[in-house]
């Protein structure tokens, strides 16, 4: 048999496969102008046409935080020395923009794209990754405006601030973990996603976010350390608005869960991606 | 033989009929892991492929054919690697491009342009690659004043040219073909068409599934026949065509029964026979010049409204040249009640071509579904009767599908002219 004459070409090995896979990180590296261009497709697709277009970013929060300080401001014990009410609700809502966007639109992102799956190949994973990376651009238009807000009011960025980046890299990692565990559920059983709204809203007051930790009885706030959006609704509102000491354990657990939950989530997308096709 | 582009051993597929526990809702799941049941509940299986052996030197043509359901499109999407197979493995050495479908990655918001890179990194082509090749893809598709233009703008000819020309500039070295490709009108598709002949000719492996044998023929070297999922044979485009064809022709009464046995059993309709009938006699052999009538013998076995039969007039090229439903006389949706009947449907003398067609006979459920895909199938041939006996008349009936004997009159737009 005649070796070719030029590099040999890549072998594709295509087999049964059974049981866990390795992450696939490799795999998903390889795709990652696919992975960009489908995060560049959601972007797009979601403010063509809309007449404020990337305006809406800045609108959400803006308005979840006006209803918040009209609805809850006054209450006592919602109260948070370090800063007025309606910062620490920014604060609290500018990681819950990534992980919620990661829920609804990473969770559903399977479904969003079953044309695709059962067209072409690719590896699944990037799906709902292309989704979170999408609101990654919206978060961080939202940052800014945060830091302009808060700058405007007082609280000009510190040093604290410096540590943003890695706080988002963690949220990165938690929005993923939920996409992942998410799309995977639901390419399985078809009733995850109508229950994908009832648990968005469940988790956003299940978290500190319109309200400071402090404000929960003490008897239940050893229940706050399992949400993983706890260590970081507060982390964000350390390095934004300067509250005396880090919360370095809430942190610390909240950043050991979101990774837990990427592995794990990635995993089990990886599992159960292969039989995808036969029954989206 | 040159260095394996693909090579395939022990390939199967199998599906499970009906919604296993797995993938239902997540009710069923939790019920049937209460029962322990969890994963092993077993539905009847069925194999889309079997045993599936084959190897496909590089730069060859390969054009995989069969009739429906015999697994040509399972093959291209185990090999595209959409769905994982059952058993077995495939070897494949190079980059593979699968053109499975068309416009796979097109969002309809999104213009032309934009659509363009989307969908060339769908079917994994670099951005450099698209951005190099992007006044190629333009041209072809003859878009140049509308690629700023959202593609739901579109007309649906407009929007598979753009689809088209995305795929047709994927460089890889092994392509996999569906033939849905060849789409829009009958000048694209035709372009479509020698567009994939180019691509076949530059050294790729390509494998095409197509049902247009005539396609088959013009690209490929060799053919891969697939019958009930598995290899029947391999080998040169002509000898398995000519194969395959053959076995398209039961010949005679006989073959029919068994194909009518073999059928995969339906709760609403059996058939019993299936025959052609000319003059009063059952024949393979007819004349174009006088009635032919397809008798389909049949039971209904349980009360079904909109049950009926119908038949598929074919060329040889497996082609659906037109259909014909037995619709009875009432306006509505008929019933059909238990018992055992006989439908004969009349080809009408002088329609038919002097050639060889197949006469397909099966049954559906108006709105609900197919009962046998495929049906029974006959092949027959008509001879010219010599109705019209001047050559300068029958000239219409060579080289065409059907040559329907059409009424025309000519007369005279003014007076007379002496000549």
């Amino acid at each position: 048999m005649a070796e070719p004459s030029t590099s040999t070409p890549p072998l594709t090995v295509i087999r049964p496969q059974q049981g866990w896979a390795d992450l696939g990180l490799g795999e998903l590296w390889a795709y990652r102008e696919l992975l960009g261009m489908l995060a560049w497709r959601d972007l797009a697709v979601r403010y063509k046409q809309t007449a404020l277009g990337v305006l809406w970013v800045v609108l959400q929060p803006l308005a979840m935080v006006l209803v918040f300080t009209i609805a809850l401001g006054r209450i006592a014990v919602f109260r948070d020395p370090a800063a007025p009410y309606p910062l620490l609700v920014l604060g609290g809502l500018l990681p819950w923009i990534l992980v919620a966007r990661g829920l609804v639109d990473g969770g559903g992102a399977l479904s969003a794209n079953q044309r695709l799956l059962g067209k072409v190949y690719f590896p699944r994973a990037a799906l709902p990754a292309a989704a979170v990376l999408a609101a990654l651009a919206d978060l961080l238009i939202a940052l800014v405006l945060a830091l302009g807000v808060l700058a405007v009011w007082g609280h000009p960025p510190g040093t604290a601030t410096l540590l943003l980046p890695l706080l988002l890299i963690q949220t990165l990692l938690l929005a993923l973990g939920v996409g992942w565990w998410v799309s995977a559920l639901d390419g399985r059983w078809r009733d995850v996603r109508h229950t994908i709204p009832f648990l968005a809203q469940l988790w956003f007051f299940a978290s500190p976010i319109a309200y400071p930790l402090a404000a929960v009885d003490a008897a239940w706030r050893w229940l706050y350390m399992f949400n993983p959006l706890t260590g970081l609704v507060e982390g964000f509102r350390w390095c934004l608005l300067g509250a005396p000491a880090p919360p370095g354990v809430l942190l610390a657990t909240s950043a050991c869960l979101a990774v837990g939950l990427a592995g794990s989530g990635l995993l089990l997308f990886r599992r159960w991606e292969r039989d995808l096709a036969d029954h989206l | 033989m040159s260095a394996p582009a693909i090579s395939v051993v022990g390939l199967g597929k199998s599906y499970r009929l009906g919604t296993p526990a797995r993938y239902g809702s997540l009710r069923d799941s939790l019920a049937a892991l209460a029962k322990g049941k969890l994963g092993c509940a077993r539905g009847d299986e069925i194999w889309a492929l079997r045993d599936v052996s084959f190897a496909i030197a590089q730069g060859e043509v390969v054009g995989v054919i069969g009739r429906n359901g015999s697994g040509k499109s399972t093959l291209l999407k185990v090999l595209a690697r959409i769905t994982q197979p059952t058993t077995g493995e495939a070897r494949i050495y190079g980059r593979v491009g699968s053109l499975l479908e068309v416009g796979s990655g097109f969002h309809p918001e999104l213009t032309g342009r934009e659509n363009i890179y989307l969908g060339g990194a769908v079917i994994g082509m670099r951005r450099r690659e698209i951005a190099g090749r992007f006044a190629e893809i333009v041209a072809f598709a003859e878009l140049e004043r509308f690629i700023d233009t959202p593609v739901k703008h579109y007309s649906s000819g407009m929007y598979m040219r753009l689809a088209f020309a995305v795929a047709a500039h994927l460089d890889a070295e092994i392509l996999l073909i569906d033939e849905v490709l060849a789409v829009g009108d009958a000048a694209f598709q035709a372009r479509c068409l020698s567009k994939i002949g180019e691509l076949a000719g530059h050294g790729r492996t390509v494998v095409f599934v197509s049902h247009q044998l005539s396609a088959v023929r013009r690209f490929c070297s060799q053919a891969l026949w697939l019958d009930g999922g598995r290899v029947r044979g391999h080998g040169h485009t002509d000898e398995m065509m000519a194969a395959y064809l053959a076995s398209l022709d039961p010949g005679g009464g006989h073959g029919t029964a068994a194909q009518i046995a073999a059928l995969p059993p339906d709760p609403a309709l059996r058939l019993l026979a299936v025959a052609l009938r000319q003059n009063g006699q059952p024949t393979l052999q007819a004349e174009t010049g006088m009635p032919l009538e397809v008798v389909i013998d049949y039971e209904v076995l349980q009360r079904t409204p909109g049950l009926r039969v119908y038949v598929i007039l074919r060329d040889l090229d497996d082609a659906a040249i037109f259909r014909s439903h037995a619709h009875g006389e009432q306006t509505g949706l008929p019933t059909a009640l238990p018992g055992r009947y006989r439908a004969t449907c009349t080809f009408p003398p002088n329609l038919l071509a002097p050639r060889r067609y197949i006469i397909e006979a099966s049954a559906d459920v108006h709105n609900v579904r197919k009962c046998f895909v495929p049906g029974a199938r006959l092949a027959f041939d008509l001879h010219d009767s010599g109705v019209l006996p001047f050559a300068f008349a029958s000239d219409g009936a060579r080289g065409v599908q059907i040559a329907p004997l059409l009424p025309w009159r000519t007369s005279p737009l003014d007076g007379p002219r002496d000549a």
